[in-house]
């Protein structure tokens, strides 16, 4: 399956197209691009694998980088990347261990059983069926704002959570395309690679914020004001100038347009329907509602872009989520 | 003395290669084996299902006992049925009997009142769609199976351990042929 990337806006047009549907740029053959569908599941599942251990890594070197850093500044040593080290292994455990309660508690979502919600947790288990995977955990996010993620460390931990405005607002079927879709991450193993991102990505963040608030508070009142507490806070600035593209790169990575799409063509293996999920996707995009819970580093797991924010023609230069559009069509010429 | 170690040393490597390929057979078969023994569970959650939804809405619908008897009839029919062939029709026609009873139940508001009505109704639908798609499960695993089996170096591993082709489960004849509708 080729399709023709628009190089403006990043649309994915059919291949006798001429110029951009969305943005009538005009479209040359070099932006052809294969659209893996068929790829092999096991090639994918090996391919989150491998990012996921150099999300680890990297996280190791950043943080001890960090510890170093610190050490020198503030005299105390080898103490610093020691502290480092010790905070990666935490976090990275916690993450490892405790991901998806976390994520899950960031989102506000509960837990149901088939008793409390029977429809829902009944179409998840036919897509377990379906797909193949084991039956993962459900829950509702109670809220108008139409939207739905995956996660966990693994298919046998894995867990699908659905907001309420989706569960009105949808058919049987639509819903089922997008459980479908949800079971599809699970199965590529997207889950993992994005549940490190989030929490890890997360971690670093709020390390830094507490970093810079020492920096304005901690130190002002202390004892050594002259030993260049404007130098400390200006090396601080520049290493979060760094790291923060790193991160967004990072972010965007989790969702790349690929797994999106993958995912969007397994569902349709998984329900035999491809209408299901693309008048899911068009009902999801006409919606304006904002998913208050959602934070900048849990939005890569949603279905669609819970902002809302950007518009249609630069959606696709600074998104992490492809546009609508573009997965509809798909959808519509399998 | 080298030309012995490395005569072991091929001996070996195809050893290993041969295990490999006899392990993920195995693997394989079982997946189908465990894909097959799903749609039964799933079938026989549908005979549990049926009686108790008959026995619901027997009260609101005194005109349509025949339909009702109906159903109750090819659930039991299906249910004593043998051989894989008068199975898979006995299905069939349990599914259009399930069917016309649901689009019948259109015609009594009050049942939609009734909360235990949806609700059976509701577990009978996931059941007839988890039905299809641990059909539709079972052949995908047939597919893979199949295909290892076939292909070149597998196919000789799987001739000596005497690994056999499953069968796809086919669409019952009954299913397939157009529905002809009488318009007069």
């Amino acid at each position: 399956m080729a399709a023709k990337v628009c190089p403006r806006c990043g649309f994915y047009n059919s291949t006798f197209r001429k110029t951009c549907s969305l943005c009538s740029t005009p479209l040359d053959g070099e932006f052809s691009k294969e659209v893996a569908f068929k790829t092999s599941f096991y090639k994918v599942q090996s391919e989150n694998n491998a990012n996921s251990f150099f999300l680890v890594l990297f996280l190791f070197a950043f943080l001890i980088g960090l510890g170093f850093l610190f050490g020198r500044i503030f005299e105390i040593g080898y103490f610093g990347p020691i502290a480092a080290l010790a905070i990666s292994v935490v976090t990275t455990l916690i993450a490892y261990g405790g991901g998806k309660a976390i994520v899950m508690s960031i989102s506000g979502a509960k837990r149901v059983t088939e008793r409390e919600e029977p429809e829902f947790v009944h179409i998840v288990q036919e897509m377990s069926i379906a797909s193949g995977v084991p039956m993962p955990e459900t829950y509702i996010i109670e809220t108008d704002a139409m939207n739905a993620f995956a996660t966990g460390r693994d298919p046998k931990d894995g867990a699908v959570a659905i907001t309420r405005g989706l569960l009105n607002k949808l058919t049987r079927d639509e819903i089922s395309g997008v459980m479908a879709h949800e079971m599809a991450h699970i199965k590529h193993l997207d889950i993992r690679f994005s549940m490190l991102v989030g929490v890890l990505v997360g971690t670093i963040v709020m390390i830094s914020d507490w970093m810079m608030r020492y920096m304005f508070y901690g130190r002002r009142s202390s004892r050594d004001r002259k030993n260049g507490g404007g130098a400390v806070l200006l090396i601080v600035a520049i290493a979060l100038a760094i790291i923060s593209p790193i991160l967004a790169k990072l972010i965007q990575m989790a969702v790349s347009r690929k797994r999106e799409l993958m995912a969007d063509a397994r569902a349709a293996e998984f329900t035999r329907n491809p209408e299901g999920l693309a008048s899911a996707l068009e009902k999801i995009g006409a919606s304006s509602i904002k998913l208050d819970t959602a934070t900048r580093a849990t939005a890569h797991m949603f279905i669609s872009n819970p902002f809302k924010d950007f518009s249609k023609k630069s959606s696709a230069l600074f998104s992490t989520h492809p546009p609508i559009e573009s997965r509809i069509r798909l959808l519509r010429s399998m | 003395m080298a030309a012995l170690l490395i005569i072991i040393g091929i001996v070996l490597v195809f050893g290993f290669a041969v295990v490999g390929v006899y392990n993920s057979l195995v693997k394989e078969k079982n997946r189908v084996k465990n894909a097959w023994s799903q749609i039964d569970v799933q079938l026989k959650r549908r005979y549990d299902l049926i009686p108790n939804l008959v026995e619901v809405v027997r009260d609101y619908m005194s005109y349509e006992q025949e339909t009702l008897t109906k159903v109750i009839e090819a659930r039991n029919f299906a249910m004593g049925a043998k051989g894989v062939k008068q199975q898979a029709e006995a299905e069939n026609m349990l599914s259009g009997t399930l069917k016309s009873l649901f689009a019948v139940m259109e015609n009594y508001p009050q049942l939609k009142a009734n909360e235990n009505v949806m609700k059976l109704q509701e577990e009978l639908t996931s059941t007839e769609n988890k039905i299809s798609y641990s059909r539709q499960f079972y052949n995908d695993s047939v597919m893979q199976f199949n295909t290892m089996v076939e292909t070149f170096p597998n196919n000789i591993i799987a001739g000596i351990f005497n690994f056999k082709q499953f069968d796809f489960f086919a669409i019952p004849e009954t299913e397939k042929q157009n529905v002809k509708v009488d318009l007069r």
